[in-house]
């Protein structure tokens, strides 16, 4: 199990880089934030603590594993290693899988210790909803990261690259509201921005429509609606990885 | 981590530079005019869609956060503030944070013309979702009668809730709203009934708000004296 055993050296490198430490302070400031917010609202405290709550946590979910796979992977391209990797008798199919499984497990790890704290606001199920799709949106950050990491081989223009992929794809809804709002101009140019707009939407996944914090305060998504975010995310995975391959497969390194 | 040489390497004039620049970034600060929390301006109201973008799908936690910025701003242009209220509550429809600083804090300032503008928020937003925001008119309909002395707004007020919701969970005074506002009861036993039904009734749970209920009754109490 060649791609069971990459994958375990990914998580004993983030467990050895200080991920742990780093997610644990992401929870304190989390609870601090909270708190602090708790003494300064009038009303609907409890339901402000858990909305920001589970908005910080969610955003250090996905900047923590963004930057672990992009930092582990350029290490791993600088200091040679991946050169090491390819000469042994691995394909680079399963070396690039067995990398993304790492990552994603990193990921999972990362989804289930930040739901715990969420717990003393919200029920277990609806935690539980919030923990799943904070996974597969945090495995979705890992195929990406991936892929700009080891296609653009630069720190910053990687980091950039997935971190705009990921804010245009949360934005995207509000931007197609009101790029074909009751009030938008109806000339050629507007339309032509209209349609840009939707052309961009359909290669973006929605991750709008995933870890929705109105879930934690009001009532779980209908099953379809629920199952819709999370498949639109695993085959945002896969086309990742589709990509990531057919970039890897080509590169002569 | 562990290899690290003696504070001794270190030049000298590096500690004393470090040393001033800590010094002067301090005091820099503690000098730093923040400027008067009571000379602060409500900016020009988002719009919900603007606020939903910068939101950045977190709809229910900008809302809030919206509500909690706006509290801060001591004496808000009422126009500009009704525009942010809005904004939050086309942010997130559930929420109720909005509604209640609408009908408990700005509808009770001392300028009747400034209370009108929130209470009519209050009534518009009703109309939009009565069986979920229907505890907030009736507050509206109390303030109408014994704060502005309007009984015609109250009777208003009271005969929407009457007529639009159609929920069957809500109290009997509620039911009978005008009847209730057309009662010969001050503004404190009315309130008491009022918060105490909503209270049983687990309309109230939120430890901020129910405290922010109980000083409500406090001052009412202490002015009926």
């Amino acid at each position: 199990m060649p791609t069971a055993i990459l994958a375990r050296s990914i998580l004993l490198e983030a467990r050895r880089g200080g991920l742990p430490w780093l997610a644990a302070a992401a929870v304190a400031l989390g609870l601090v934030l909270a708190a602090f917010v708790s003494q300064v609202a009038l009303a609907e405290s409890h339901a402000l603590q858990a909305a920001l709550l589970a908005a910080v946590l969610r955003a250090c979910a996905v900047f923590l594993v963004a930057a672990q796979v992009t930092a582990s992977t350029l290490r791993e391209i600088q200091d040679k290693g991946l050169e090491l990797m390819l000469s042994l008798p691995l394909s680079r199919t399963t070396h690039y899988l067995g990398r993304l499984a790492g990552f994603v497990a990193c990921g999972v790890a990362l989804a289930a210790l930040f739901a715990l704290p969420l717990l003393a606001w919200a029920a277990p199920a609806a935690v539980a909803l919030w923990a799943f799709s904070l996974a597969a949106e945090c495995a979705l950050v890992a195929a990406a990261a991936l892929f700009f990491a080891m296609t653009l081989r630069q720190f910053v223009p990687a980091i950039a690259a997935a971190a705009g992929l990921y804010f245009l794809a949360r934005s995207i809804g509000a931007i197609q509201s009101i790029a074909g709002g009751p009030l938008a101009d109806s000339s050629l140019a507007a339309r032509l921005a209209q349609y840009s707009v939707d052309a961009v939407a359909l290669v973006l996944p929605r991750i709008d429509a995933m870890t929705r914090t109105a879930w934690l305060l009001y009532e779980a998504p209908s099953a379809g609606t629920y199952a819709a975010a999370l498949g639109s995310a695993l085959l945002y995975v896969a086309l990742l990885a589709a990509a990531g391959l057919f970039d890897f497969h080509r590169k002569s390194v | 981590m562990h290899d690290l040489r003696p504070v001794a390497a270190v030049p000298r004039w590096v500690l004393g530079f470090l040393g001033v620049a800590l010094a002067a970034q301090i005091a820099a600060q503690a000098l730093r005019d923040s400027g008067s929390s009571a000379e602060a301006q409500l900016p020009p109201a988002p719009s919900a869609r603007a606020l939903r973008l910068a939101s950045f799908a977190e709809p229910e936690a900008a809302a809030r956060l919206a509500m909690v910025y706006i509290q801060s701003i001591p004496q808000p242009d009422y126009r500009e503030l009704i525009g942010w209220l809005r904004a939050a509550l086309e942010l997130d429809p559930r929420g109720q944070y909005p509604l209640f600083l609408a009908a408990r804090v700005y509808a009770e300032s001392g300028d009747a013309a400034r209370n009108r503008i929130a209470l009519e928020f209050v009534y518009r937003e009703f109309l939009r979702d009565p069986n979920r925001r229907w505890p907030w008119l009736a507050h509206a309909a109390l303030l109408a009668k014994h704060r502005l002395k309007d009984l015609p707004l109250a009777r208003r007020y009271a005969q929407a809730l009457e007529q639009r919701v159609t929920a069957r969970d809500i109290p009997l005074w509620a039911r009978q709203m005008e009847i209730f506002i057309l009662e010969d009861m001050d503004e404190l036993e009315a309130a008491k009934i009022m918060i105490g039904s909503l209270l049983q009734g687990g309309a109230i749970q939120d430890p901020a708000e129910l405290r922010f209920l109980k000083q409500r009754l406090e001052e009412l109490e202490a002015r009926s004296r």
